[in-house]
């Protein structure tokens, strides 16, 4: 399927990679192309075009990896790669076994970016511009960014496997900043998919709308809360919280080195009943989607927490063999340039059956964590800390005035464990996962959930 | 590589853009994890690459590709001069003019601003064998073993370095190449006691493996990690707080691009409009100095070749000057200062600091927390890029570290938020410690401990 590597390279990479010994080899192809532009203060700016290809070989030997990678995808580089990375190895050569492909069917691409006119990329950040602007007089600033993304992909190992995968993103974020005297707030909104420009057929200008309408909300806002309360997460991208408290440690090379406070914890009661989990990788057109992982293994759909017990970590195959399961399908890498390690792809609490309101109503005095900012976990502590870029009080089963500034903090056996409501609306956003110094795109979803208490940081004691 | 960027230069005009800045790069690296005694990976690459900047008229674009035959160039051009059409004009755009003939092998007069002695290449480096910084990695893993029963393991050691050589070139006469090598290593130790784990971080960073002492990485990780077991809740209350060095450069970090002049010209900085005025206590004072020999982010010209050099940002209290690169400095009716930003050839040039060098004052740790009285030791801070505005400077970040009772350490804290804002906190600033350290988070900063005088601290 893929003409990144012919079957005779692979196969003679393979081969040198293996030349000193070792139990497993693998080169890992990439062709990307990415186009990136911005509106601000109503000028298209910083157009960005690139271009690159190059390639990762690893061999595994005694417990050890050996990786080297190169800029460009000549047999001469790749087998210069295969060379660096048997360079440590002087045991006897080993034998890849015959390539067999692998037929894969990407995700369904409409309408390909590279396509469509550059012009009407400029219009659209135009439509975003006025749209957001027009929402208000109170919007000072306000900045749009288009990006497209496209990576071919080729992997091929020493256990025979050659397979492949053509992957298109396409993502648009807006921020507004809103001015009072000498009031400031910003809002911020993003659409993407694993899909081509037909993702932006759909009003896409509505987002430019939704980030000006929550920089004009926070206007009003009074200070944030601080002190332990019930907090209501909003749905979509409150499904972060989720992905850094928990999908985080369930990630197995945390677990594997006693580094995730899920370590030994599987088939435990984790949550309540009323939650259950799954990572996602095969969501049709979903950001974090992907046909196969950077490892060449099919993406499948794992439920990690049933009914409120752990049932499954994700895996790479390294660490799957190493806990004698098979490999779930998240061996995710940033590029060529990076290994593989176990990473989310879409993640999220399934629905539940309250509805929103009913959630908020049983809640006396709380905080309601509309949307986030992002957040960031220690896997091995379990503690984490949460931005919050939307957020009000909750005043007798009310949501009552905006705040601003609030951070939520807390450790995620208890939080997750404190979740009393799961609502039955959802949805998905998109986010960029860091981990090791490597960025994936990840989905995050959820609906209305209920922490019965939870350290919300604000200044007003 | 200059020919390489020259010749890229050379492409873009030919493609249509009337001027073109091309910077090319070319690097080798290797990296070693360790963990349980034994390597757990081994890597070994080169990169190169080249970004070109193009200008048509008022409109400016860039590409960057991987592919350097002459085909593969030619394309490059084609795609810089195609992204500059769709730009709007903006009537700052422009390539940097050449302050003077920078490099110093290309003949004719020497210039006086290029810094001759700057010397960012550690030839240890390539003297240090695979399996020599191999041993490094495990000597962190095992000195943090080593440092305290309680402390379990760690996550990984991580040893890496780089070598690179970059060349900038432009239609308008700038051509800049140097050379510049870096190394650091880190490891996450973790602490088991009371029933929980604990992490705890050590690092350190020079220009080659020669300079890293691995013992003291491990023992600062284990130290870190044990000092938090049995960590409980502050109250929440106003008081007293001690950033440590790791921290209060976080901080800086931060501090440092809000001063960029790009932030500042939009309206999206909390120091716009505030040149020239109060803005820290005088205990406060930073530099950006991008001549510094052991700085990480050193070079002898920026990341669109113009000369760096040393700025005082903040002193006596006042905010002295913003960072500038070519177009803010023309949109601002002034010079760049050399603070044109780059990441590498994968992306365009941006205004941002180089090393930022806090001065250091009187007092010793200890002085802080006596000086503090009761408060708060935070030693660690989470949440940086979620919790701070960037418009108002407004944050609330994570936080873990000690309290402080009668001006000493006491018992562990962790789950509380530190929150302020950027230009508050530096006017309540009330002492810099007399120690400072590189820290590289989220920037290049060189800072003591700082005691501020107070933050709203929240927890139970």
């Amino acid at each position: 399927m893929n003409e990144l590597i012919e079957p005779e390279v692979a196969e003679r990479v393979l081969r040198r990679a293996l030349a000193g010994g070792g139990e497993f080899a693998e080169v890992f192809c990439e062709r990307g192309a990415r186009l990136t532009l911005a509106i601000d203060e109503s000028r298209i700016e910083s157009v960005q075009s690139g271009a690159s290809a190059g390639a990762g070989v690893r061999v595994l030997s005694g417990g050890t990896t050996y990786f080297a990678h190169v800029d460009g995808l000549d047999p001469d580089d790749l087998v210069w790669a295969a060379g660096e990375a048997a360079a440590a190895l002087h045991a006897g050569s080993a034998e890849p076994r015959p390539l067999r492909t692998e037929a894969v069917t990407p995700q369904p691409i409409e309408l390909r970016p590279a396509d469509v006119p550059a012009e009407r990329k400029a219009e659209l950040l135009r439509e975003l511009d006025s749209r957001g602007r027009s929402a208000g007089s109170e919007i000072s600033e306000l900045t749009a960014s288009y990006a497209e993304v496209r990576r071919e992909i080729a992997v091929a190992n020493s256990d025979g496997l050659l397979s492949g995968d053509d992957r298109t993103r396409v993502r648009i974020g807006v921020q507004a900043v809103a001015r009072r005297g000498g009031e400031v707030q910003t809002g911020s909104e993003t659409l993407g998919g694993h899909r081509g420009f037909e993702l932006l057929e759909d009003d896409p200008g509505a987002i430019a709308e939704a980030a000006a309408g929550k920089a004009l909300t926070l206007l009003d806002a009074g200070a944030a809360p601080a002190g332990s309360m019930p907090v209501v997460i909003g749905g979509g991208f409150g499904g972060v919280l989720f992905h850094e408290m928990t999908g985080h440690g369930l990630e197995a090379d945390h677990v594997q080195k006693g580094a995730s406070v899920y370590a030994g914890k599987l088939g435990a009661q984790v949550a309540q009943p009323l939650l259950t989990a799954y990572d996602d990788g095969r969501m049709p057109n979903e950001w974090g989607s992907d046909s196969i992982d950077d490892e060449g293994a099919p993406t499948r759909k794992t439920m990690v927490i049933e009914d409120g017990r752990l049932v499954s970590f994700l895996y790479d195959r390294l660490t799957a063999a190493r806990d004698g399961v098979a490999p779930t399908g998240n061996g995710r890498r940033e590029s060529f340039r990076h290994l593989p390690v176990p990473r989310m792809t879409n993640t999220y609490i399934a629905p539940g059956d309250a509805e929103p309101e009913a959630i908020v109503a049983e809640v006396e005095k709380g905080f309601y964590a509309a949307s986030f900012a992002g957040g960031q976990v220690d896997p091995a502590t379990g503690d984490f800390v949460f931005g919050v870029s939307e957020g009000y009080l909750i005043e007798g089963g009310r949501v009552t005035r905006p705040c601003r500034g609030a951070t939520l903090i807390g450790n995620c056996l208890e939080a997750l464990l404190a979740i009393d409501a799961v609502g039955n609306d959802f949805e998905m956003k998109t986010g960029v996962c860091g981990k090791a110094g490597q960025k994936v795109p990840v989905g995050t979803g959820q609906g209305h959930v209920r922490v019965r208490a939870m350290t919300v940081g604000g200044t007003e004691l | 590589m200059i020919e390489l960027a020259r010749r890229a230069v050379e492409a873009t005009v030919a493609a249509g853009a009337g001027d073109a800045e091309a910077y090319a790069s070319e690097d080798a690296e290797r990296e070693v994890r360790a963990h349980g005694g034994a390597v757990e990976s081994l890597t070994a690459a080169t990169r190169r690459g080249v970004g070109v900047r193009a200008w048509i008229g008022k409109r400016a674009g860039y590409a960057y590709g991987t592919d350097l035959s002459d085909a593969g160039i030619r394309a490059l051009a084609a795609r810089a001069a195609e992204t500059a059409r769709i730009a709007d004009e903006d009537e700052f755009a422009g390539p940097p003019e050449p302050p003077l003939r920078l490099s110093p092998d290309i003949g004719g007069e020497s210039a006086p601003e290029w810094p001759e002695a700057l010397d960012l290449s550690d030839a240890s480096i390539g003297e240090w064998s695979a399996d020599r910084v191999a041993e490094l990695a495990l000597r962190i893993e095992r000195a943090a073993l080593e440092a305290d029963p309680r402390v379990a393991g760690v996550e990984q050691a991580v040893y890496a370095d780089s070598a690179e050589r970059i060349a900038i070139v432009s239609s308008t006469g700038i051509e800049a190449e140097y050379e510049r090598t870096g190394c650091y290593g880190y490891t996450q130790a973790l602490a088991e006691g009371e029933g929980a784990r604990e992490t705890g971080l050590g690092f350190g960073l020079g220009l080659g493996p020669a300079a890293l002492d691995a013992a003291e990485i491990g023992r600062e990780a284990a130290a870190r990690a044990t000092e938090m077991i049995g960590a409980g809740k502050p109250a929440s209350r106003g008081c007293p707080v001690v950033l440590d060095a790791t921290v209060a450069a976080s901080f800086v970090a931060l501090i440092g691009r809000a001063l960029g002049a790009d932030a500042v010209q939009r309206g999206r900085s909390p120091f716009a409009g505030l040149a020239g005025d109060a803005v820290a206590d005088e205990a406060f004072v930073v530099h950006d100095d991008g001549l510094d020999p052991a700085g990480p982010a050193s070079s002898p010209v920026d990341g669109e070749g113009t000369p760096r050099r040393r700025l005082a940002l903040v002193e006596a209290g006042t905010l002295r000057t913003f960072l500038y690169d070519t177009y803010t400095g023309r949109r601002a009716g002034t010079s760049s200062t050399g603070s044109a930003g780059r990441a590498g050839y994968r992306s365009q040039p941006s205004v941002g600091a180089s090393n930022l060098l806090v001065a250091t004052g009187d007092l010793d740790l200890e002085g802080l927390l006596a000086e503090a009285g009761d408060g708060v030791f935070v030693t660690d801070v989470a949440g940086l890029h979620s919790g701070v505005n960037p418009v108002t400077g407004a944050f609330s970040v994570g936080a873990s570290g000690l309290a402080i009772r009668a001006g000493e350490t006491a018992e562990p804290l962790r789950e509380f938020t530190i929150a302020s804002d950027l230009v508050s906190m530096l006017k309540a600033v009330r002492a810099a410690g007399s120690v400072a350290r590189w820290v590289p988070f989220g920037g290049s900063v060189r800072t003591p401990p700082l005691l501020i005088g107070e933050m709203t601290v929240a927890g139970s």
